[in-house]
């Protein structure tokens, strides 16, 4: 019997409980990437000189290998006696990791932006706050959610990696399974299932909010 | 980021690998990392391999090909693309031999990366046969050439050169994917390193030079990719929009 029908449903509940633990760390690791990655972006245009330490950094960050990021936080802050539980690391290295790429979105979301447009605030006397809130920000934000929106699919395609460092999300606990039973195909196969479904219906999503966005902003 | 920064990282970088080489702890760990960065580009370059064969056939499939061949080809795209990598590892290594199809690891790391990149590369092929300006195609009917005529011989080679820089990212992405790999038992440079690590416990060196291996890896895939796009564009005004 290649395929167990009463098995599958027996892990199912299972599984549904360790997919939470990968959705709480989708959507943490995610918080950090976007606000790391805005604050990164917004860095480079304040502070002009840090431009070429940013792309730098960037290009580092996105070099190298996630998992081997994951192993350094885990095991390198027990080192300056700083210890850290797996799913902190684990979570803090994906949002590192993505935000590096986020920055990158907000970057480009904020040279779309014309010249002209910060020109014309300077000659309306507003401050450079004032025109980052209200007219650089606003203008920006449509083609920056979709690309966002994008990340957090792939963010959430990486959580997986966390059960190399013994979180219990859904690749951890289907692994803990088939160790158990000697039953692979069904918990394995189930997470990939449910990583498909995740993604269809979240690019279905983004597909729609794009469309949204881009219908309120044709002029 | 300009070919001549990615010059200098890789430059720098080699040196701080040099460097740290000549101090006793970090000498202690490098022959064994080495042994396992070789098993890691073999990898790499068998999957990118795999994944560009996979990338064409799927795009071409999809664009030109019958019902049947269009379906599978979506059925291809979506499932690696919609899936994790790792899960798609695991499946081919745990699930797989249920079927009775036992592959040994290195083969379920070549397939299970080449065949996740190629259907993330087939939308980049997709994209770049679409950039293709249609009075091409238009030019073609009126040579009367038949579709496949005017296909390898006018729109490939220009939509060669719009899918380099896709490329080069998804290259990067098959090398850092590697690392999945060390989970199935594969002794490559991800999985020396957490063993080296749990030898000695001596983690900052171990992992300050793999990831420095590993951004030299991935800044020669870069500006390799840049060299090729500069030779391919050669005579050919395209300009920088890409």
């Amino acid at each position: 019997m290649i395929w167990d029908w009463s098995f599958a449903l027996e892990i199912l509940p299972v599984l549904a409980r360790a997919a939470v633990i990968s959705i709480e760390a989708t959507l943490l690791g995610f918080a950090i990437a976007a606000s790391l990655g805005l604050v990164l972006a917004v860095i480079r245009i304040a502070v002009p000189w840090t431009g070429w330490t940013i792309s730098v950094l960037v290009e580092l960050i996105r070099s190298t290998p996630l998992l081997i990021q994951i192993f350094f936080l885990y095991f390198v802050f027990p080192k300056f006696g700083l210890v850290l539980d797996a799913f902190t690391a684990g979570v803090m290295a994906i949002g590192i990791h993505y935000a590096a790429y986020c920055s990158e979105v907000y970057r480009a979301g904020f040279d779309n932006i014309h010249r002209g447009q910060w020109e014309a605030s300077i000659a309306l006397n507003l401050s450079s706050w004032t025109t980052f809130r209200d007219i650089v920000i606003p203008q920006a934000i449509p083609p920056i959610v979709p690309a966002l929106g994008n990340y957090l699919v792939a963010l959430f395609k990486e959580t997986p990696l966390l059960s190399a460092i013994a979180v219990l999300e859904l690749m951890q606990t289907a692994k803990i399974i088939g160790s158990e039973t000697f039953r692979y195909t069904e918990p394995i196969t189930l997470v990939g299932l449910f990583f498909l479904a995740m993604s269809l219906v979240s690019a279905a999503l983004i597909r729609a909010l794009e469309r949204l966005l881009n219908r309120r902003n044709t002029r | 980021m300009g070919i001549r920064t990615l010059v200098a990282m890789l430059v720098v970088s080699l040196a701080v690998i040099a460097v740290l080489a000549t101090q006793a702890t970090y000498r202690l760990f490098l022959p064994g990392l080495l042994q396992g960065a070789v098993l890691t580009m073999e990898i790499a370059i068998l999957g990118s391999l795999l994944a560009v064969i996979m990338g064409v056939l799927a795009a071409l499939a999809r664009m030109y090909g019958p019902a049947p061949l269009r379906w599978l080809a979506t059925v291809y795209v979506e499932i690696f693309r919609g899936t994790s990598a790792l899960v798609q590892l695991f499946w081919l290594f745990f699930v797989l031999p249920q079927f009775g199809v036992t592959l040994d690891a290195f083969l379920v790391a070549v397939l299970a990366l080449g065949l996740n990149v190629g259907a993330y590369g087939s939308e980049c092929v997709r994209g770049a046969i679409q950039s293709v300006a249609r009075g091409q195609w238009e030019a073609g009917t009126a040579l009367n050439m038949s579709r496949a005529q005017m296909l390898r011989r006018i729109i490939l080679p220009q939509a060669f050169i719009a899918m380099i820089p896709p490329w080069g990212n998804l290259f990067i992405e098959l090398l850092k994917s590697t690392a999945l790999v060390s989970l199935i038992t594969l002794s490559d440079l991800a999985f020396k390193a957490q063993q080296m690590n749990q030898n000695t416990f001596k983690t900052i060196p171990i992992f300050t030079l793999v990831l420095l291996m590993y951004l030299a890896m991935s800044l020669t895939v870069s500006i390799g990719m840049r060299l090729l796009e500069k030779r391919a564009s050669l005579g050919l005004a395209r300009g920088k929009a890409a």
